[in-house]
């Protein structure tokens, strides 16, 4: 199979995601802004969280799906996983992005700071970094070849690192709330939630389609054979 | 030796950052010895495969009857104790510019050695593959530093523990976790080298 067509079997299919998720985080965000109670101790402020924690579900999702292509690169050699993986860090740091931004708007009326040093807040911006540092690598190596292996391995080198990270934080100084879990969490809350998260999760599986596909058409125009020179030349 | 002036220099700079107030200085003293310690070490990583990027010498290495994994593990060990070193010869300077002393030498020598290894494990990787780009000076600090946050932290309230005292013995903890990070970057990045140097 050619290196385009290997991430090109549904091309609609992202396309039906993307509406998807659009229309998910559209009910989903109307239920969480005007059907949901505020909640009784944070307020009006504590509707992020219907964006926020699904972000970063799907944040954490995209960079083990990134660690999982990476792998699977690695040892099969198919260049469909390194397209894969390209486009699964790219949505991946976009998330972890967001996922700063949400907190850091979140944290200011809650905890009265911007930024604060706690467990998951800096392992998200450690793993942003990381992820970036690996985007940062790969437009500095021309030849696929080696721009896939590397980028591979240090993505597994960094994905490694997220729960060292996220002990070593938590030893270090702790502020964030512990997670709940649907049990203590009314339905008027979850439902949002839930329609959000799958919103994001179709949106983010959207867009890494989209993105492995115009990798792997980069990947098949990198590793064509030269044209001849009789076909430059017509 | 010009690495021990430019992380000497940093140390110095540093204290202009925080101010002549000797208790803040005596406070920082540990963070600012690993940060100093650290941009070093991003010189002393580049300069490691230096020599193998002339005349091809490292497609000359590989082709030795002796794996990859060899050729990784002493490139690190070189690594770490070039770290080792410069790091015990920062202590001294430390002292003297934040009036850091301490009594427990070995302690302190026991995590310089740990903290070097968690630089030099990752940091020889991607020595060995930022050796081989353009802009490789803004490449390797792009990917070590946030790679190497736990080494750092913990190097950091260990060293911090000697300097200024424990009495909750927490020390320890620190040094598992520094000995943790070593022991899987050691064996990850012995076990992905091969792939990373092979055409």
């Amino acid at each position: 199979m050619s290196v385009a067509a290997s991430n090109n079997r549904f091309p609609a299919l992202p396309w039906i995601l993307l509406g998807l998720g659009i229309v998910c985080l559209a009910i989903g965000s109307y239920i969480g802004l005007f059907v949901a109670p505020p909640e009784a101790l944070m307020g009006q402020v504590q509707r992020i969280m219907y964006v926020h924690v699904p972000t970063a579900w799907n944040a954490l999702l995209a960079m083990t799906f990134a660690f999982v292509s990476a792998l699977v690169f690695l040892f099969s050699s198919d260049w469909k996983w390194d397209a894969r993986m390209e486009a699964a860090i790219e949505v991946g740091v976009v998330l972890a992005f967001l996922l700063c931004c949400q907190g850091s708007i979140w944290a200011k009326p809650t905890w009265g700071v911007w930024w604060d040093w706690d467990p998951r807040l800096t392992t998200t911006a450690v793993l942003l970094f990381a992820f970036l540092g690996i985007l940062a690598l790969r437009k500095f190596v021309e030849d696929p070849a080696r721009r896939a292996i590397w980028s591979a391995v240090a993505t597994i080198i960094a994905y490694a690192d997220v729960p060292i990270v996220y002990y070593s934080v938590r030893w270090w100084n702790s502020l964030h709330q512990l997670q709940s879990s649907p049990a203590t969490v009314s339905r008027q809350f979850w439902l949002p939630l839930r329609m959000n998260a799958f919103g994001i999760l179709f949106l983010m599986t959207g867009f890494i389609m989209l993105r492995a596909r115009v990798g792997s058409l980069r990947l098949k125009h990198e590793l064509a054979p030269p044209p001849r020179a009789a076909e430059v030349t017509a | 030796m010009a690495i021990f002036v430019f992380g000497a220099a940093a140390l110095l700079l540093f204290s202009f950052a925080v101010g002549p107030d000797a208790e803040a200085l005596r406070k920082f003293s540990a963070g600012f010895l690993w940060l100093g310690l650290l941009l070093s070490s991003t010189l002393t990583l580049a300069e490691s495969f230096h020599a193998e990027m002339e005349n091809r010498a490292m497609e000359g290495l590989l082709l030795l009857p002796a794996s990859p994994r060899a050729l990784y593990y002493g490139k690190a060990i070189a690594n770490w104790l070039q770290l080792v070193f410069l790091g015990v010869a920062l202590v001294p300077v430390m002292v003297v510019l934040y009036d850091a002393g301490t009594t427990r030498i070995l302690e302190l020598i026991l995590v310089i050695a740990l903290g070097a290894a968690g630089l030099s494990a990752p940091g020889t990787l991607y020595a060995a593959m930022t050796a081989q780009v353009r802009s490789k000076q803004t490449l390797l600090p792009l990917l070590l530093f946030p790679l190497i946050v736990p080494a750092l932290l913990a190097s950091v309230k260990a060293t911090s523990l000697i300097i200024l005292g424990d009495p909750m013995n927490q020390g320890k903890s620190w040094l598992v976790l520094l000995f943790a990070f070593d022991a899987i970057y050691w064996s990850l990045c012995g076990l992905l080298f091969h792939k990373v140097v092979e055409e």
